[in-house]
């Protein structure tokens, strides 16, 4: 083999570990990079995004689709910095990502020269693990094991800071390994046989149990396996906002979102149960608001692929560690089908009550009947982007979900998610229908990405819920203690139709709900990109 | 209550910001850390002290177990470990009281590394607890300065993390 640089040795790397998609943005210390990833293009694709973050929001939305590792790549310094929410994002749901910046050259680190910053310390923190570049014969084995850590175990992002003279090193007959062994990480698989036999018995003895399956579910590729065991055993389901999508909303065993923000008939479950069976999650504080009254109240089984997460949060009575999917055949093949029928029939006037009650008028559309609505007329196997606020909310309450994926940014709550995961969704999987739900303050935080629509040509569906105003803070600061709505008026917005249209975007508005029905029909049914600007009044809370 | 934890990590460049972040993300107060490599050169052993209660020291481990420079963690109790501090310090002293404190330190095995004509700098090697009480017993003549190095621990017997 002749001699190779850091930069091929770094793009055949990607390409080794199955790469076909690249976000990214260039920038001085990742030109030589660049310059082979043109040379690869046939390759690996490669999408420019309008700001950094995005392309981590890209790589996520990617990954979710494709279970596959997503991966960005931007400059150093002002590059690096702006990716960094891209990476807490990421980091917070999970997401197998492999984020790789540029850097000024090695000897140089540390001198404050142009465009450098320690983004290794910035991001160590909120990230699973990082990389320096420190000598071009180990990119192989950095970028194989960079890979194996992001997407085994727990997911999450892995940075690789890549210093600019590393990139031009010339090596002589590069090492490809072909798997790597890290003495450090060792994600457990398999569950405990003795543990499971404490669940086994737990589940058999609860007369009403329930599953509250996270995000996790998603993470293990365990969709499939948590259904059938839900239904084998006939044991009903509430997920947290991370988990929604895993049951279709008209599934019987369904009880919907717990929390905060949950449905009423999902917390109905929770208050009723007698068991809890959570599966990959995290007993976050929106999903589980007082754990100390829940652990009080009923026996819990936490199962989850990351030790540290059982017992952070809440103690739980039967812990049990171990991948999602290999748990749920082990349970399938342990657990006896039993009666739940009285369970289950009392809470069904529940789930009916939530999925029919009607909501307060208020001028224009109820976005709770639009979210209804919406989601009837979504096509089987829809990605759909929730961003964040009432928007968000709304739509983990009430959309429809049949045969759909739903993602958002659950963790971090970053507002600006949805565009540019419902793009990395769209590279991903281009046959699916992707919609997103967004809100007018979060669709500015990151619509100039409407360019990477545009440029790549993408059907991305953009539902735009305007109530002009930041409207979650807003439905917070209406109420005491607080002095009422301050700062979240979202004057000086532009004109939301002249705006989509100068990209070449169709735009359509919703009034009201005369002709609710026709108008999310034809826009979903608009050749390529379109939004659809739907007016909600400011005073519509989340918790009608 | 005081718990020692012992770490095995990869003797490489961030290491140990990495494992001290995860105290400092939880705001928790290191009492004492020390770090050395270890006969292989490729690890290095961190030894640390947290004042704090079983579960949070619990979650601290788990959370160190994550980190993939981390090899090995362990909590060590407090009988199944010899652990040991060494302290210098800096001793006021005159022709009169110089007796005194000699005698101090060959009753705590403590060594005099050093005179001047009004010092004294002493080393001694102990428990915490016993360099505590050997400061305490130096403090009437004056102390000037002191440096620990923050306690490293074993496990007694032949038992290894
Ligand atoms: C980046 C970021 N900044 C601030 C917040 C705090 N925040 C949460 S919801 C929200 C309002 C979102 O407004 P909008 O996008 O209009 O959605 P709405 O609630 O009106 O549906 C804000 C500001 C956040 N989550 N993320
Ligand atoms: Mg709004």
């Amino acid at each position: 083999m002749p001699n190779m640089t850091g930069s091929q040795i770094f793009v055949q790397s990607l390409i080794n570990e199955g790469v076909d998609q690249v976000f990214g943005y260039a920038g001085a210390t990742i030109c030589s990079l660049m310059d082979e990833m043109k040379l690869a293009s046939d390759r690996i694709n490669y999408t420019l995004v309008r700001q950094e973050q995005n392309a981590g929001h890209m790589a996520s939305g990617y990954a979710r689709i494709t279970g596959k590792t997503g991966v960005c790549m931007v400059t150093s310094g002002p590059g690096a910095t702006n990716l960094i929410t891209g990476i807490a994002t990421a980091y917070l749901d999970s997401i197998p990502m492999v984020a790789v910046t540029g850097q000024v050259p090695t000897y140089l680190l540390g001198r404050d020269i142009f465009q450098e910053v320690d983004i290794i310390g910035a991001v160590t923190p909120f990230i699973k693990h990082t990389y320096l570049v420190r000598d071009a014969a180990m990119i192989p084995q950095i970028v194989k094991e960079a890979f194996y850590i992001a997407s085994t175990g727990r997911p999450g992002p892995v940075l690789i800071d890549f210093p600019q003279n590393i990139q031009a090193q010339e090596v002589k007959d590069p090492v490809f390994p072909e798997s790597v062994h890290i003495r450090g990480y060792n994600p457990s698989i398999k569950g405990n046989t003795k543990q499971l036999s404490h669940v086994v018995r737990a589940i058999s003895e609860a007369k009403r149990p329930v599953i509250c399956a996270g995000g996790g579910v998603f993470l293990a590729h365990a969709e499939e396996e948590l259904k059938e065991f839900a239904h084998r055993m006939q044991i009903p389901v509430v997920t947290t906002m991370m988990g929604l999508s895993l049951l279709d909303t008209d599934d019987p065993l369904n009880m919907g979102m717990i929390g905060k923000f949950g449905n009423r008939s999902a917390n109905k479950a929770m208050v009723k149960a007698d068991l809890m069976i959570m599966i990959g999650m995290r007993v976050a504080d929106r999903a589980i608001m007082e754990p100390a009254e829940v652990k009080k109240r009923l026996t819990t089984i936490h199962i989850d692929v990351d030790s540290a997460e059982i017992g952070k949060n809440m103690e739980a009575n039967i812990p049990l560690v171990g991948n999602a999917k290999l748990i749920l055949e082990q349970l399938m093949e342990k657990c006896e089908p039993y009666d739940t029928s009285e369970w289950r029939e009392f809470l069904k006037d529940y789930r009916e009550t939530e999925l029919t009650r009607d909501f307060p008028e208020h001028p224009g559309v109820s976005p709770q009947r639009f979210m209804r609505a919406l989601g009837r007329q979504l096509k089987e196997g829809a990605v759909v982007c929730a961003d964040v606020g009432q928007n968000q909310i709304w739509a983990c309450q009430h959309l429809f979900m049949h045969g759909i994926r739903f993602m958002t940014s659950g963790g971090l709550g970053t507002m600006g998610y949805s565009i540019p995961a419902a793009i990395g969704a769209k590279i991903a999987d281009p046959g699916r229908q992707s919609v997103v739900i967004n809100g007018d303050g979060s669709f500015q935080m990151s619509m100039n990405e409407l360019a990477a629509i545009r440029a790549g040509q993408l059907d991305v569906k953009i539902v735009i819920i305007r109530n002009h105003v930041l409207g979650l803070v807003h439905q917070s600061q209406v109420l005491p203690p607080y002095h009422g709505s301050y700062g979240v008026e979202l004057d000086g917005d532009p004109d939301l139709h002249v705006l989509i249209s100068a990209y070449g975007i169709k735009s359509m508005a919703l009034h009201d709900e005369s002709d609710m029905e026709d108008k999310i029909r034809e826009f979903l049914n608009t050749d390529g990109a379109a939004v659809l600007i739907v007016d909600v009044d400011a005073m519509c809370a989340t918790t009608e | 209550m005081k718990q020692t934890i012992s770490v095995l990590v990869e003797n490489r460049a961030g290491a140990l910001n990495k494992i001290t972040g995860l105290f400092s993300k939880r705001a928790f107060n290191i009492d004492s850390l020390a770090v050395g490599v270890t006969d292989d050169p490729t690890l290095s052993r961190i030894t640390i002290i947290v004042d704090s209660g079983n579960s949070v020291v619990e979650q601290v481990e788990k959370q160190l177990n994550k980190l993939v420079d981390v090899v090995k963690v362990r909590t060590l109790s407090e009988h199944s470990m010899i652990g040991r501090e060494l302290m210098l310090i800096k001793v006021s002293a005159t022709t009169t009281t110089r007796p005194d404190i000699m005698t101090i330190c060959n009753v705590c095995g403590a060594k005099v590394l050093d005179i001047t004509p009004s010092t004294v700098t002493i080393e001694i090697v102990n428990t915490p607890d016993l360099i505590r009480s050997f400061e305490e017993m130096m403090r009437p003549y004056g102390i000037m300065e002191t440096a620990r190095t923050g306690m490293v621990a074993l496990q007694r017997g032949a038992n290894k993390i």
